[in-house]
């Protein structure tokens, strides 16, 4: 189960990020702030040799004893991307993703 | 000689265990003979790799078997069901080297029978016979020989029941010779093989007796430490073979099977925290454990990760073993609260911190510095995680504090530590090992603090040296919570004021207010009161804060704001925390207001404050700027199109948004220049500059994030004093958006930009150190003026006109009295009107009033009083005036004005934009503010173009006049009348018959005249020709005269021409091609007058007066070819009637009715008559008052109105004059001196010969 979603821009800030509202927010905001430097390793890696490059998948991002932290979602990710009206680099207010995260919190992860 | 035989692996020195394995080794003849040649056996059989082919499509190996020679007993045959692997007997052999058939058949083949059936009942057919042959015994028993054949026949027979490779030859084994080399090859090769056959059989076997296992572990009763003891038996062989891979795989899928196992069934139980033990390659003590069932959970997983962890070192692969160490600590303790095994508080950490630091010894003692150096970024997840172990049970246990634990932690201390129970003998020696450790840590509040800085400050290096940045903030921060606990604020804030940073540039909010408000504690302990009032402000805005919070922060400040203090003690923070300026407003819009004027400013700042404040004053300097246009103001406010009068500042609104906006950089502000000549205002130059250069030009690596409330410091803010302040008093902000108002300054004039903002609270000033983008506003200053306008273009002269007055009062106040003064002229008198209203709006072009004017005219002057007017308003009325069409060459008298100026006649001079000429008509108005006149000028159009001509038919003569409507108005024409000036008796008799005519625009009208006389023709007819017009369908009384002069001169006919063609001589009629004559007859039809005799004629020596007379044929249409001279002189008596006769020969080029060829008679002067001649007077005056602009407009030849005279000069007077050279000259007669009577007159010319082709010439 999931019980945070964070979609980062490129600048690494967040354009998103919402976790189970009975956890504590604040710990994910610092972890997955964290877990950027791995993210940031696995992505220069990743240009570095040529043939990965379709490899949208990164792994196991930051280990932690309470959770494991993935990438995935990237196709909604896509499709609000696609909206004409989104404005790339603006925080993410989509319900459709919203609803998507919701059901990725709540089924298995 | 029987043996029971098993591979064993070289790994069987390190595992001290497998040596243990029971063999049977048993001789029952002689035991020597197997002594002897074992050693050479086990060296020689690992020698030659075999290749094992692997059942389930495993890929096939080489491997090198290895073989433990055991003596056989029957009671270490298998049983049924076993599952030990590592003891199992693969190959059963007999030893013999019996060469005597007795011995065999007594002995021999009696024991062999008692193994083969003990084999039988255990259901083992591995096995081998083999019979040593030597030539000793050969020798030996010589007598006895039998063919040795025999002996390995009976056998064969007796027991290789159709299996002869069981029964193996091995001749001379001790011997060096070839023969025994052979034999012992052979040998090797087919122990191998039927080793090689019966492990691979055998171990297929194992393991699908293991899989039946393991599929039944959904049924209960089925152990997991039962399965596990099984299949790690099966990794043990793959180890001994040294096929780590395959080992560690068994040991993975164990892995995998016990957290599925934990997940779905659960298992526990009470267990220390003596954390791993990786010293040892097989604990055996806790495989005993897990043979017995009694492991623990992190027993077993213990177990588990130490076999892993010791093939992985084996593999070479040590940095795998770092990454799953981690990942096998946090599944423990995943684990453990998923089965929700009661622990003691702490004794995770423990079991933690103690297998983190056990694996990093385990690698550390496997790799060298170099080696640990280059791949930290495997050992750092580790260290990070051993150290926040650590810290949390230095907090469990009372160690980060001031203070000494209590007694309660140091109880909590003990039962932790008697946990861990007793050193492992391995590392009691050892001085760094994690068990001392964890017991020294936990022993002191110093030594706590030295072993945690020590870990936390190795974490943190390693983080950095792989860059990983914010995983070493995020240690720093523990490190500073950990000071802060330890009530060290100081070295806390470093660590603290890091993270921030990265956490704002980044844009994490959460994070940031977070760590915000621990340098907020951190500020306060310290005493920094600035620093400290400056995170507070920028907490009490926080929206990611609950309201109570926000509300505690926002109190922090105003408590300090309220105290008492000196005015040392004032503290200036930046506004952009507090309250935000959003909007800017000016009213007026145009933020522009002449002097005195009211100018409002309303700001609108949103409190970002949780409760509302008061302020004392809120204030915002101004920078005054002289303005360098001087006083008017006006026309420069209408060239800045850019104020639109209210200002948006755009700020990001979150406290820690997107940085995204700091990547694109400000936005260029663009503003165009123009360069204008100072003399005469035009352009010299033009472009395009950036405002905001020191903004967008900025090094983008060292700027700050762009939004202030995001500085990790306060900025340096300076108060800069300005002269001028806008100012309030005593405002109280709400929470959220504000307005207030202020009134600017408008005293002087000029450009007054706003800088900064101060809000005053008590103690506290907030400073917005620059207003941007930049705010202005202008104060001008405007002189009266006056300006004259048509109501409607073009003024049309000759017809009343409305004209505009525009009156701009700028700083003048017009007082009840005032009256502008017109000088009256002849040329445009000002008609009087009965109702003529004055307007008078205000700046913002409203109107405010209205008032009848009065207007009183005397002879010079007409007074126009003014109504009272404010200063910068706007007074409008409209006059109608007349502009008198000039008649012609009238020359009035140069005229004083009233005021003294000379006057100016109007001019006409035609516009290039319109057909009609334009007159410039000039007021001069005396205004009560200035004691100069004003000078006006309109243009007035003249509607029409006047044109006169003289027609004359022998003696009698014509006028005609051409009036053509130049503008675009329809006019009637009335009343046309021509008059002589001079000549009373002369009479004009009308050829016109209507007395009302059309004249459209456009169009024009021909009058015509014919010159009645008595006596004499004078020569000279001065003429006014007058009409009366009005606009189409206008009543009689709006009829105005029209009148234009001109004058001719000498129009009496001198000459008569009259010329004739005679055909050839015997022809009828000329025909083309051949000559025939003109003759041409000038006759003179006056006697000469009095100025014709001075000027121009010369008397003869016999008395006679002549004069002379050049004529010239001319044919311009090439219809004739003249045939001799063209032209030539006459000399002709100045007596009426007389004649003179010329004749030339002209031949026709064509045939038909041809036109005559042109004749043409001109004056010849000769050389002496030209002192005669003098500079007509008229014009040298002209010339004298005309300027050289004007000339040139005189010399457009269309100018018919004004000055058309008769053209008095000649042809070339004005060379002689210039030249002072005294030639003879010919001079053009005036129109109608010289009547032409074949004038178009034509001949009919036949072709030259009858052709029958005519040509046809159309042209």
């Amino acid at each position: 189960m999931a019980v945070c979603i964070a979609v980062i821009a490129k600048e690494n800030y967040p354009l998103y990020i919402r976790s189970v509202p009975t956890q504590n927010e604040l710990k994910f905001h610092y972890t997955v702030h964290t877990s950027l430097d791995v993210v940031e390793e696995k992505i220069s890696a990743v240009g570095k040799s040529l043939g990965d490059q379709r490899e949208l998948y990164l792994g196991l991002l930051y280990p932690t004893e309470d959770y494991k932290m993935f990438r995935k979602l990237h196709n909604s990710f896509t499709d609000v991307m696609c909206n004409p009206f989104h404005n790339p680099g603006d925080p993410i207010q989509s319900k459709a993703f919203d609803g998507i995260v919701s059901g990725m919190m709540v089924q298995t992860g | 000689w029987k043996a029971l035989r098993r591979p064993l692996s070289t790994v069987k020195q390190v595992y001290s265990f497998k040596e243990k394995h029971h063999g049977d080794l048993q001789g029952a003849g002689d035991q020597s003979l197997f002594t002897s040649l074992y050693t050479s056996l086990a060296q020689q059989l690992p020698r030659e790799p075999m290749e094992w082919r692997r059942t389930y499509g495993r890929a096939p190996k080489m491997i090198h078997l290895e073989a433990n020679f055991v003596q056989f007993k029957e009671e270490l045959l298998p049983k049924e069901g076993n599952k030990a692997l590592l003891t199992f007997p693969f190959l059963h052999i007999y030893w013999t080297d019996c060469c005597d058939t007795e011995v065999y058949k007594s002995l021999v083949k009696e024991d062999m029978l008692r193994w083969q059936n003990s084999l039988r009942a255990h259901g083992s057919a591995d096995w081998v016979i083999i019979v040593v042959e030597t030539n000793d015994n050969k020798k030996k028993n010589k007598t006895n020989i039998l063919p040795r054949s025999s002996i390995v026949d009976k056998i064969r027979s007796d027991f290789c029941n159709k299996q002869n490779d069981r029964c193996v030859v091995l001749s001379d084994p001790l011997k060096d010779s070839s023969r025994s080399q052979e034999s012992w090859n052979s040998l090797l090769l087919k122990l191998r093989t039927l080793l090689l056959m019966s492990f691979t059989k055998n171990l297929g076997r194992f393991e699908d007796d293991m899989r039946t296992l393991r599929e039944k572990r959904t049924q209960p009763g089925w152990s997991f430490c039962e399965y596990f003891m099984v299949q790690e038996e099966l990794a043990f062989v793959f180890e001994m073979l040294q096929q780590f891979e395959d080992a560690l795989v068994q040991y993975d899928e164990l892995d995998a099977l016990f957290t599925q196992y934990v997940l779905n069934f659960g298992a526990g139980g009470n267990f220390g925290w003596s954390g791993l033990l990786l010293r040892r390659p097989i604990d055996m003590e806790k495989r005993d454990g897990i043979q017995r069932g009694e492991a623990s959970l992190l027993d077993l997983r213990s177990y588990l990760f130490s076999r892993q962890c010791t093939l992985l070192i084996f593999l070479q692969r040590p940095w795998e073993v770092t990454q799953r160490a981690l990942e096998l600590l946090h599944n423990c303790v995943q684990e453990l609260r998923l089965l929700e095994v009661s622990v003691l508080e702490g004794a995770l950490d423990c079991w933690v911190f103690l297998s983190c630091l056990e694996v990093l010894h385990r690698i550390e003692g496997c790799c060298d510095q170099a080696q640990l150096a280059a791949n930290c970024s495997h050992t750092v997840g580790l260290w990070a995680y051993a150290t926040d172990k650590l810290k949390s049970l230095g907090e469990l246990c009372g160690l980060v504090s001031e203070k000494e634990p209590t007694s309660e932690d140091l109880n909590r201390t003990v039962d932790l530590l008697a946990g861990l129970g007793d050193e492992r003998p391995e590392t009691v020696n050892s001085l760094q090992s994690p068990y001392k450790k964890l017991k020294e840590a936990l022993s002191s509040v110093e030594a706590f603090e030295r072993h945690y800085l020590e870990l936390s400050h190795a974490a943190m290096e390693m983080y950095r040296a792989i860059g990983r940045l914010r995983s070493a903030r995020l240690v720093g921060k523990s490190l500073a919570e950990f000071y802060m606990r330890k009530a060290d604020p100081e070295r806390a804030e470093t660590f603290l004021q890091e993270a921030l940073k990265s956490y704002v540039s980044e844009g994490w909010s959460l994070p940031v207010t977070h760590t915000r408000k621990q340098i907020a504690a951190c500020q306060k302990l310290l005493g920094r009161t600035e620093d400290y009032l400056q995170t507070s402000a920028l907490l009490a805005g926080d929206v990611n804060l609950t309201t109570e919070e926000r509300k505690h922060f926002c109190q922090e400040i105003l408590t300090f704001a309220g105290k008492s203090g000196d005015q040392s003690q004032k503290v200036t923070l930046s506004m952009g925390v507090f309250t935000q300026l959003t909007r800017l407003q000016f009213r007026p819009a145009t933020a522009s207001v002449h002097s005195g004027a009211v100018l409002q400013v309303e700001l609108t700042l949103r409190c970002l404050m949780p409760v509302s404040v008061h302020i004392q004053q809120l204030a915002a300097s101004i920078h005054f700027d002289l303005e360098r246009g001087g006083t008017n103001g006006r026309s420069k406010g209408t060239q800045r199109q850019t104020n639109p009068g209210t200002v948006e500042f755009h700020q990001s609104n979150s406290s820690a948004g997107p940085p995204s906006s700091s990547a694109a950089g400000p936005p260029l502000e663009l503003d165009e220049i123009q360069d204008r000549s100072p003399s005469d205002n035009s352009l010299n130059s033009t472009g395009v500059v950036c405002k905001n250069t020191h903004l967008v030009m900025r090094r983008h690596d060292s700027h700050s994030p762009p939004d202030t409330p995001n500085c990790v410091s306060p900025p340096a803010v300076a108060m800069k004093e300005g002269a001028q302040m806008l100012k309030v008093q005593d405002v109280t902000l709400e929470p959220g958006n504000n307005s207030i108002i202020f009134t600017a300054p408008s005293g002087q004039p000029g450009t007054y930009t706003l800088r900064q903002l101060y809000a005053t609270v008590g103690q506290v000033q907030f400073v917005l150190p620059h207003i941007y983008p930049s705010v202005q506003y202008e104060v001008y200053s405007q002189e009266p003026q006056l300006t004259v306008e048509p109501l409607s273009e073009p003024l049309l002269a000759g017809l009343p006109q409305m004209v505009k007055f525009t009156l701009l009062t700028g700083h003048y106040t017009v007082k009840k009295g005032d009256a502008l003064q017109l000088s009256n002229t002849d040329t445009m008198p000002i008609l009087p009107s009965s109702s003529c209203t004055a307007r008078i709006s205000n700046p913002a072009a409203e109107l405010v009033g209205e008032s009848v004017l009065s207007i009183q005219s005397s002879e010079k002057v007409t007074s126009i009083s003014l109504p009272p007017t404010p200063p910068y308003h706007t007074l409008e009325f409209h006059l109608e005036v007349l502009c008198l069409i000039p008649s012609g060459d009238e020359r009035p008298a140069n005229e004083r004005l009233t005021n003294g100026e000379v006057r100016h006649r109007p001019r006409s001079y035609s516009h290039p934009d319109t057909p009609m000429t334009a007159i410039d008509q000039r007021m001069s108005i005396d205004c009560p503010w200035s004691i100069y006149s004003t000078l006006l000028a309109l243009t007035f159009y003249i509607p029409f173009k006047t044109k006169h001509s003289l027609l004359s038919a022998g003696n009698r003569k014509y006028i005609q006049v051409c009036v053509q409507n130049v503008s675009d108005v329809n006019f009637t024409l009335a009343e046309v009348k021509l008059t002589e000036k001079q000549h009373a008796t002369l009479e004009l008799q009308s050829l016109n018959t209507k007395t009302q005519q059309l004249l459209c625009s456009k169009h024009s009208v021909f009058c015509l005249w014919e010159v009645r006389w008595k006596d004499d023709l004078p020569s000279c007819l001065q003429c006014v020709f007058s009409a009366d017009f009005s606009p189409l369908n206008q009543d009689i009384s709006a009829f105005k005269p029209f009148h234009y002069q001109f004058q001719f001169e000498r129009v009496t006919t001198l000459y008569s021409v009259r010329a004739d063609i005679l055909p050839p001589a015997g022809e009828q009629h000329c025909r083309s091609g051949l000559l025939c004559g003109l003759e041409v007859c000038i006759t003179r039809l006056t006697e000469p007058a009095e100025g014709e005799l001075a000027e121009d004629s010369k008397t003869d020596t016999d008395g006679l007066k002549t004069t002379k007379l050049m004529y010239e044929v001319a044919d311009s249409s090439s219809n004739w070819a003249v045939c001799g001279k063209s032209s030539g002189m006459v000399s002709m008596p100045m007596a009426a009637s007389a004649t003179h006769k010329v004749q030339i020969e002209v031949m026709p080029l064509f045939a038909g009715h041809l036109p005559f060829p042109k004749i043409k008679v001109l004056k010849y002067l000769p050389h002496t008559a030209a002192v005669a001649i003098q500079p007509d007077p008229d014009s040298c005056v002209e010339n004298d008052s005309l300027s050289l602009l004007d000339k040139a407009l005189d010399d457009q030849g269309d100018t018919a109105s004004i000055r058309s005279r008769g053209s008095v000069h000649s042809v070339g007077s004005g060379d002689q004059q210039q030249k002072g050279v005294a030639m003879p000259r010919l001079e053009p007669f005036s129109p109608g001196q010289v009547f032409n009577h074949s004038y178009t007159q034509q001949v009919l010319v036949l072709p030259a010969t009858d052709d029958h082709i005519m040509e046809v010439n159309a042209t």
